[in-house]
């Protein structure tokens, strides 16, 4: 019998629907499912991107989904050392403030005029399967029970990763590879409103504390605690209570949305494919290591998925094995540097505030034309030589 | 008492963030909408607790 699509996306995020569009394209008959009732809400994201990433993604950037355009970061040390990066030194790394309600929309839209079908409030709670061979998707749709077929399954569920996992790749992840995340969007405080600011160190242990503008006086304001530093339930919020509570620019500020959310900060996986079956973004466990960011990789991702699928729906042939062209694409650009994050990330959660104090104040003094893993070690090497050692190590 | 009822979750708490779900080694947790939902496959390891941002879940002793 023949398959009612050639795939099925299951969820309607960035990556999700940017697989979608790219295959939809090309032809290929696609359906996209969404459990929850609006595509872009509730948010689970901090919302910055570089235009770097934008530009690999090939999105273009449309004014209705930016919040602010930001010039520069600020990287914070524990006892307050500042280093300013701008244009110059962090070149395309610095970017946006997105809204992801409208931003996951616009992606969605561009899906749903390429030809894609999309269902809200649809659910896939497991895979159907015919002599091992996956033939599609089983779950409920406003409330009612629901199954459709498809020649492949693309997993776009993001951290939650599911339906990997139902397909037999394993996304599972160790507590020292998830950061578990509160934020606030916060109103009435006082803050650069062109630059976006990490705090590092006991502030957010294993992660960081951010304040990304909004507009105005608004930001995103929140922090991730990385698993393994965590040592009692609930005290993710705790910290980013206590950090509002100490900063004086953000004390008068008061809340009108609260996001929980956990990424993972993980080492690439060995496989994203299976017969019939591929994921893409979070699912596939592809956000920064370091800065926790999700939606340019996922993007990019999304982009090759959809490119590969579109001309694999003209063969029908969605074998683990034709899927390895994804595979290829996806890793190329992306596998190195995620690694190398990874490693660092490793390295950077052991360091103590004291230490965190002298890089920052050592970078903040050098003169450094190109940020860069290279660059700054070269600037770290006088002053703190064994620091620098552990990490030449990894490059 | 059934596996999955070993755990509670406080749903006036709950961010339905999925933290929870992404964390479970065993995928034994499912997030329908605002409700937090696990399956007999849990194995008590309580990393959900641990994850849980907002401190919304919470493990019962074995009965």
């Amino acid at each position: 019998m023949k398959p009612d699509y050639d795939i099925i996306v299951v969820g309607a995020g960035p990556a999700g629907s940017w697989t979608a569009y790219h295959a939809a394209k090309q032809g290929a008959s696609v359906l996209m499912i969404e459990k929850r009732q609006e595509i872009g809400a509730s948010l689970r994201c901090a919302e910055g991107i570089s235009q770097e990433g934008l530009n690999k993604a090939g999105i273009t950037v449309d004014k209705t989904w930016v919040s602010a355009k930001i010039a520069g970061a600020k990287l914070v040390s524990p006892h307050g050392n500042l280093l300013r990066l701008d244009e110059r030194n962090a070149g395309n790394e610095v970017g946006l403030v997105l809204n992801r309600h409208l931003f996951d929309k616009a992606l969605a839209a561009e899906a749903a005029r390429a030809g894609t079908t999309i269902m809200l409030k649809t659910s896939a709670t497991g895979l159907t399967k015919e002599n091992g061979k996956i033939t599609g998707i089983v779950g409920t749709s406003y409330g009612e029970p629901f199954k459709a077929t498809a020649k492949c399954v693309v997993g776009a569920d993001g951290y939650e990763s599911q339906v990997g996992r139902w397909g037999g790749i394993d996304t599972s992840l160790k507590p020292n590879d998830i950061t578990s995340c509160f934020q606030y969007r916060m109103t009435n405080i006082d803050i650069e409103e062109d630059f976006c600011e990490f705090l590092l160190g006991s502030v957010a242990p294993g992660g960081y504390a951010w304040i990304f503008p909004k507009g105005g006086d608004m930001a995103n304001v929140g922090l991730g605690v990385l698993g393994t530093k965590l040592k009692k339930t609930g005290e993710v919020k705790e910290y980013l209570d206590r950090f509002i509570k100490k900063d004086p620019r953000l004390k008068n500020g008061q809340p009108l949305e609260a996001v929980g959310a956990a990424v993972s900060v993980s080492a690439p996986l060995d496989k994203v494919t299976a017969d019939g079956l591929l994921l893409v973004g979070d699912a596939a466990r592809v956000i920064d290591p370091i800065t926790g960011g999700g939606i340019s990789n996922g993007t990019i991702q999304g982009r090759f998925a959809g490119q590969v699928l579109g001309e694999l729906a003209q063969s029908g042939d969605f074998s683990a094995a034709a899927l390895q062209k994804y595979e290829k694409l996806w890793r190329d650009e992306l596998e190195n540097k995620l690694w190398r994050n990874w490693m660092v990330k490793e390295k950077l959660i052991t360091l103590p505030d004291e230490t965190l104090d002298d890089v920052i104040d050592v970078l903040s003094k050098s003169n450094i034309s190109k940020m860069n893993v290279y660059n700054l070690l070269a600037a770290l090497k006088e002053r703190l030589p064994d620091l620098v050692k552990e990490f030449e190590e990894f490059i | 008492m059934r596996k999955a009822d070993w755990m509670k979750v406080n749903v006036e708490r709950c961010m339905h963030c999925g933290a929870c779900v992404g964390s479970c080694p065993q995928n034994a947790i499912y997030l329908a909408e605002v409700m937090v939902e696990f399956s007999d496959a849990c194995n008590r390891c309580k990393r959900c607790v641990k994850m849980c941002p907002v401190g919304a879940i919470t493990m019962e002793a074995k009965a």
